[in-house]
C-alpha cells in the first residue's frame, strides 16, 4: 500500500501502538524546537532586575508587562523602531510583488529579443554570496549617493529581488496561453492582459510572494544595522540588539525585546499559515 | 494578404517588446544598480588599497596578504567545520521528521509542519538573544542545569574555545531544520503509491522500501537541499556575530565574520573584496563538486 504498512487485516491495535510511539518521538522534538520560544515568552514577564541571584523558571509564574515597559524606556525611539520596520517591510513587499510580478510575467509569458540573456543574467546573481556586493553597495549608499541613515537607503537595494521574480516566472509559465491570446484578440493590451488576466490568476502565489518578503525584511539585520547610525532611523532588530549591547544582565527585559521583535511575525504566521508552509516548497519544487 | 498579416504580426510583435522592455525595467534598474556593479566594483576594489579620497592600486597585495594570514585560514577551516557538523546532520534529521510525520492524517502533518517551521520565523536576532541565556556559563543556566542531571559539570558554553563552536551548532540543529522538513514531506507526497504497492507485492520491509525507493526518488530534493544549506553556511554570519563576537581567540570566527570585520571594523575594504572573492569561488567549487559527484544520475 504505502510506505508504512497498514495493519487492515484485523490488526488496528498494531498500527495504533506505532502511530502513537511516531507521535511521541515527534513530540519530544516538537518541545526540544519549541523551547527556546517558550523561555522566550514565559520569561518576558517577569520582573525588570538583573539576573544574576534570579534564577530561570521553566514555568510561568509571575505574570507582569515590567519587563516589556522596560524596554520600551530604554530609548525615546523604541517605538519608532516598530514603525520603521513596518514601513521598511511594507514598502519592499509592496514594490517586489509588484515588479517582481510583472518581470515575471514579461519572461515567461511575452516574446522579445534578448529574454533568455537577461533571464540568466538575473539567475546568475542567485549564486553570488552577499559578502561579494556588500561593501561595493555600502560604498555605493553611504559615499557615492549619500543617503545613509534614510529609509531609501533601507528599501532601494530590496526593491524586487532575483528570487521573487524566479518565483513568478515559475507560477506564471503554467499559466495556459490560450487565455492570453484569447484576451488579445478581445483587444487587451499587454497590461490589461497583466492587470486583468495574469495577477487574478496568481493571486496565491503573489500572496506568499508578499509574506515571505514581508517577513524576511522584517527580521533582516544585516543590512539595517549597517546603513543607520541614528536611533530613531533604526529597525526593532537592530533596536534589539542595542539594547543587548547595552543592557547584558537585564534578563527579562532583553526576552520582552525578543518576543516584540518576534510575536508580529507570529500573529502574521498563524493567521496565513497557509501561505507561509505553501511557501517554502513553492520556491523549492521544480513547476 | 499574407504580407498585411505578417507586418501586423510583427507589429503586434514590437508592441509587445516595448511592453515587456517596460515590464522589466525596474527590475533590470534595480539588478544592474544593486547587483551588477557592485560584483564588478568588488573586482576593482579587491586590487585597491582604499582611501576615503582615491584608492591607491596595489595589485595582488590584498590577495597575498588573505593568503599569507593564519586568521584567514583558521576562518577557512571553521567555516568548513561548522558547515559539516550542522548541514549533513540537519538534512538527517529533516529526513527523518519527515518520514515520522508521513503515516498521519493530512491536519496533524500540517499541525507539525507549523510547529517545526515556527523558529524560522522568529527573527534571527530575538532567537540569537534567547540561546544566549540558554547558554548561561553560570550553574543556574539551563544547558548547565541539564547536564547536571546527568552528572556532568559546568560548563562555560559560549565563553570557551572548546565548546562555543558546538554551542552554535547545536543551535543550529535544533531552529533550523522547518524548511527542510516541509520540502522532504512534499516529495514524499509525490511519490506514487504503485511503487510501494509493487514492493509489497514481493514482500519488501519498511526499510526495503525506504532504500529501494523513497531515497532514489529524493535523491534531487536532498542534492538541493544540501547544496543550498551548503551555500547558505559557507555565507554564516550572525550568530556568530552576535552571540560570539568570533570569540573565543577566533574559534568561531567564520569566513563571512572575517570579512565583516575586515570591511566595518577595520576598513579594510580591499582586503575585505579580495576574500569576499575567494569565497565566492570556493562556493562555487564546492557546488560544482556537489552536482559533479552526487547529481550524475538526477535528472532535471
Amino acid at each position: 500500500m504505502a510506505l508504512y504498512k497498514q495493519h487492515s487485516g484485523g490488526r488496528p491495535a498494531a498500527r495504533v501502538a506505532r502511530n502513537s510511539a511516531i507521535a511521541v518521538v515527534l513530540l519530544v522534538f516538537a518541545a526540544a524546537t519549541l523551547f527556546p520560544i517558550y523561555f522566550m515568552l514565559i520569561s518576558s514577564f517577569g520582573d525588570p532586575i538583573e539576573a544574576g541571584a534570579a534564577s530561570y523558571r521553566l514555568w510561568p509564574g509571575k505574570f507582569t508587562f515590567a519587563s516589556y515597559k522596560f524596554f520600551f524606556d530604554f530609548s525615546p525611539h523604541s517605538y519608532r523602531w516598530l514603525l520603521n520596520s513596518i514601513i521598511v517591510a511594507g514598502s519592499v513587499m509592496v514594490t517586489n510583488v509588484v515588479f517582481a510580478s510583472l518581470a515575471g510575467y514579461a519572461f515567461s509569458k511575452i516574446r522579445f529579443a534578448g529574454r533568455n540573456v537577461l533571464f540568466s543574467l538575473l539567475l546568475s546573481a542567485m549564486m553570488i554570496p552577499y559578502q561579494v556586493t556588500q561593501v561595493p553597495l555600502y560604498i555605493l549608499i553611504v559615499n557615492v549617493f549619500h543617503i545613509e541613515n534614510t529609509y531609501s537607503a533601507l528599501i532601494l537595494p530590496g526593491l524586487v529581488t532575483v528570487y521573487n521574480i524566479f518565483l513568478a516566472k515559475q507560477f506564471m509559465s503554467s499559466i495556459p496561453n490560450e487565455i492570453i491570446e484569447s484576451a488579445k484578440v478581445e483587444g487587451c493590451s499587454q497590461f490589461q492582459i497583466f492587470t486583468k488576466v495574469i495577477a487574478p490568476l496568481s493571486k496565491t502565489v503573489l500572496a506568499v510572494m508578499a509574506i515571505l518578503t514581508f517577513m524576511d525584511s522584517w527580521n533582516t539585520f544585516f543590512w539595517p544595522f549597517l546603513v543607520t547610525n541614528s536611533m530613531d532611523m533604526q529597525t526593532i532588530q537592530v533596536g534589539l540588539k542595542n539594547f543587548r549591547f547595552a543592557n547584558t544582565t537585564y534578563f527579562s527585559p532583553m526576552m520582552a525585546g525578543a518576543a516584540i521583535s518576534a510575536i508580529p511575525m507570529f500573529i502574521l504566521f498563524f493567521s496565513l499559515q497557509r501561505y507561509f508552509l505553501e511557501g517554502v516548497t513553492v520556491g523549492a519544487v521544480k513547476g | 494578404m499574407a504580407r498585411l498579416a505578417r507586418t501586423n504580426k510583427r507589429r503586434i510583435f514590437h508592441a509587445d517588446g516595448a511592453w515587456a522592455y517596460g515590464f522589466i525595467a525596474v527590475a533590470l534598474l534595480v539588478y544592474a544598480m544593486f547587483t551588477a556593479y557592485p560584483v564588478v566594483s568588488a573586482f576593482f576594489i579587491s586590487f585597491q588599497e582604499y582611501k576615503p579620497l582615491g584608492s591607491v592600486y596595489v595589485g595582488l597585495d590584498n590577495y597575498k596578504n588573505t593568503f599569507g594570514e593564519s586568521l584567514f585560514w583558521k576562518s577557512i577551516r571553521n567555516t568548513i567545520v561548522y558547515t559539516a557538523l550542522t548541514v549533513p546532520i540537519s538534512l538527517l534529521i529533516s529526513f527523518a521528521i519527515a518520514i515520522l510525520i508521513l503515516p498521519f492524517k493530512k491536519r496533524l502533518q500540517t499541525a507539525f509542519k507549523a510547529i517545526y517551521y515556527l523558529p524560522a520565523v522568529a527573527s534571527g536576532v530575538a532567537m540569537s538573544v534567547v540561546w544566549l541565556w540558554i547558554y548561561d556559563p553560570l550553574p543556574s543556566g539551563l544547558m548547565n542545569r541539564l547536564l547536571d542531571v546527568f552528572g556532568i559539570p559546568n560548563q562555560n558554553w559560549l565563553g570557551s574555545s572548546a565548546t562555543s563552536m558546538f554551542s552554535l551548532v547545536l543551535m543550529a540543529w535544533l531552529s533550523s531544520h522547518g524548511t527542510s522538513i516541509i520540502i522532504y514531506l512534499a516529495a514524499l507526497l509525490g511519490i506514487d503509491n504503485s511503487y510501494y504497492e509493487a514492493a509489497d507485492l514481493d514482500g519488501a520491509s519498511f526499510f526495503q522500501k525506504l532504500w529501494h525507493i523513497v531515497l532514489p526518488f529524493l535523491k534531487p530534493t536532498t542534492l538541493f537541499l544540501l547544496v543550498t544549506g551548503v551555500i547558505g553556511s559557507f555565507q554564516v554570519f550572525q550568530n556568530a556575530y552576535l552571540m560570539t563576537g568570533g570569540g573565543p581567540d577566533n574559534a568561531t570566527t567564520m569566513v563571512g565574520l572575517l570579512i565583516f570585520n575586515n570591511a566595518f571594523k577595520y576598513f579594510e575594504y580591499g582586503e575585505a573584496a579580495a576574500q569576499s572573492l575567494v569565497l565566492a569561488l570556493i562556493i562555487a567549487i564546492v557546488s560544482y563538486f556537489q552536482f559533479r559527484f552526487l547529481g550524475k544520475d538526477v535528472e532535471y
